[in-house]
């Protein structure tokens, strides 16, 4: 399989402190990391493209790496993630599904076998096209507080023959998270549901 | 801390390619964005003085906070660039407040140097507004390798009452520069201009 080439990579961090209601002591944390990769398998089609999984995996543990030390560095803090893929307009959406499994085994493995799966999203675009990221608890899929999702975009990516690859993580619930449903606290974390 | 800060954003860009050629140191450039209270939102104030104030205190933070996410010492930093925009119950002179009187000063301060004039943009807008933070030579304005700018747009920010306020910072000029004009060798670094 082709050699992953990265053209550029964009990382975001958030901290939030409030949304209207009372500042809270420890600010929310998110962060989402961004690789625009050449797409080895743009403008034709191509039937056998799983080896290429293989080939990201490294590139999947990179980016996981960078989210945790953004979120302080303690892998235990990480309480919330996501991926997603946006494929240039000379490919299709099924190149984005290649990222799934490099990139949702990156973040399970450095986050100690995190049990829930990785919620996902992606879509074909152009240039300065918007994902929004979707974000589960990473041990429990059930637990209301920490629903939520993460804009992402590049300006100038993907080209029609990129993918714009992203991993999202967070450090708690939403910042003012008051809707009730199964808690943080009361999971069981076996199932990765509840 | 005078400015209510809703939340703070970091972007972090990292260039490793252009046009098939390889970026070798790769390119880095950093937005630190910060979303605050307008105190003077939904009403005319002949004084503006508290966001003069915000804008000191934001010059310092948000330098910092760029700084340390490009991983590099604040003499390496070659060009900068700061914006603001206001939510619709604000004017585009609370943007000027923040920007103009004090905010350089502190970038300065951080940087250690800076004779180059600070280049600017500001406007008024809804949340997901683009602001484009132009960016120059930060002890020289004419070095043509280093006119550049770079987008941030945060899909929740600034709401009515809110600023966005942004500095960028660079550890280099645009990618694969090769326009003539003056370069960094050759400057002197002390009126600013070349």
């Amino acid at each position: 399989m082709p050699e992953v080439q990265v053209r550029k990579k964009l990382m975001m961090v958030e901290e939030i402190f409030h949304e209207g209601g009372p500042i809270s002591i420890k600010p929310l944390c998110r962060a989402a990391a961004l690789a625009v990769i050449r797409n080895p398998f743009a403008g034709r089609y191509v039937e056998d493209i799983a080896g290429f999984m293989d080939d990201l995996k490294p590139l999947g543990l990179e980016m996981a790496k960078f989210l945790i030390a953004a979120l302080s560095g303690d892998p235990k803090k990480v309480e919330g993630f996501g991926k997603g893929a946006i494929v240039g307009s000379a490919g299709e959406l099924e190149h984005g599904a290649l990222w799934h499994v490099p990139g949702g085994y990156a973040m399970r493995q450095l986050l100690g076998d995190a049990k829930a799966i990785v919620a996902s999203t992606k879509k074909v675009g152009g240039p300065g096209t918007r994902l929004d990221v979707p974000i589960t608890h990473i041990n429990a899929s059930y637990v209301r507080s920490h629903f939520d999702a993460i804009e992402v975009g590049v300006t100038d990516a993907p080209r029609s023959d990129e993918i714009v690859l992203a991993l999202v993580m967070t450090s708690g619930p939403r910042i003012h998270a008051r809707v009730g449903g199964l808690k943080a606290s009361e999971i069981k974390g076996e199932d990765g549901l509840r | 801390m005078k400015a209510r800060i809703r939340k703070l954003v970091t972007f972090l860009e990292e260039t490793r390619e252009e046009m098939g050629r390889s970026i070798n140191p790769p390119t880095q450039r950093v937005a630190a964005v910060a979303i605050i209270e307008n105190p003077y939102a939904g009403k005319y104030a002949e004084d503006l003085s508290e966001l003069i104030a915000i804008g000191e205190e934001l010059g310092e933070l948000l330098t910092q906070r760029a700084v340390a996410a490009l991983g590099v010492s604040e003499t390496a930093i070659e060009s900068y660039g700061k914006a603001a925009a206001v939510g619709e119950n604000g004017e585009i002179e609370h943007a000027a407040a923040i920007l103009h009187p004090k905010l350089g000063a502190a970038v300065r301060k951080v940087l250690g140097k800076g004779a180059a004039l600070i280049p600017s943009s500001k406007k008024r807008g809804g949340m997901g507004v683009v602001l484009d933070v132009p960016l120059g030579h930060k002890d020289a304005a004419y070095v043509r390798s280093h006119f550049d700018g770079m987008e941030v747009r945060i899909n929740d920010a600034p709401r009515a009452n809110e600023i966005m306020v942004a500095i960028a910072v660079t550890d280099s000029g645009r990618p694969l520069a090769r326009v003539g004009g003056l370069v960094k060798d050759q400057i002197k670094g002390e009126d600013g201009l070349r």
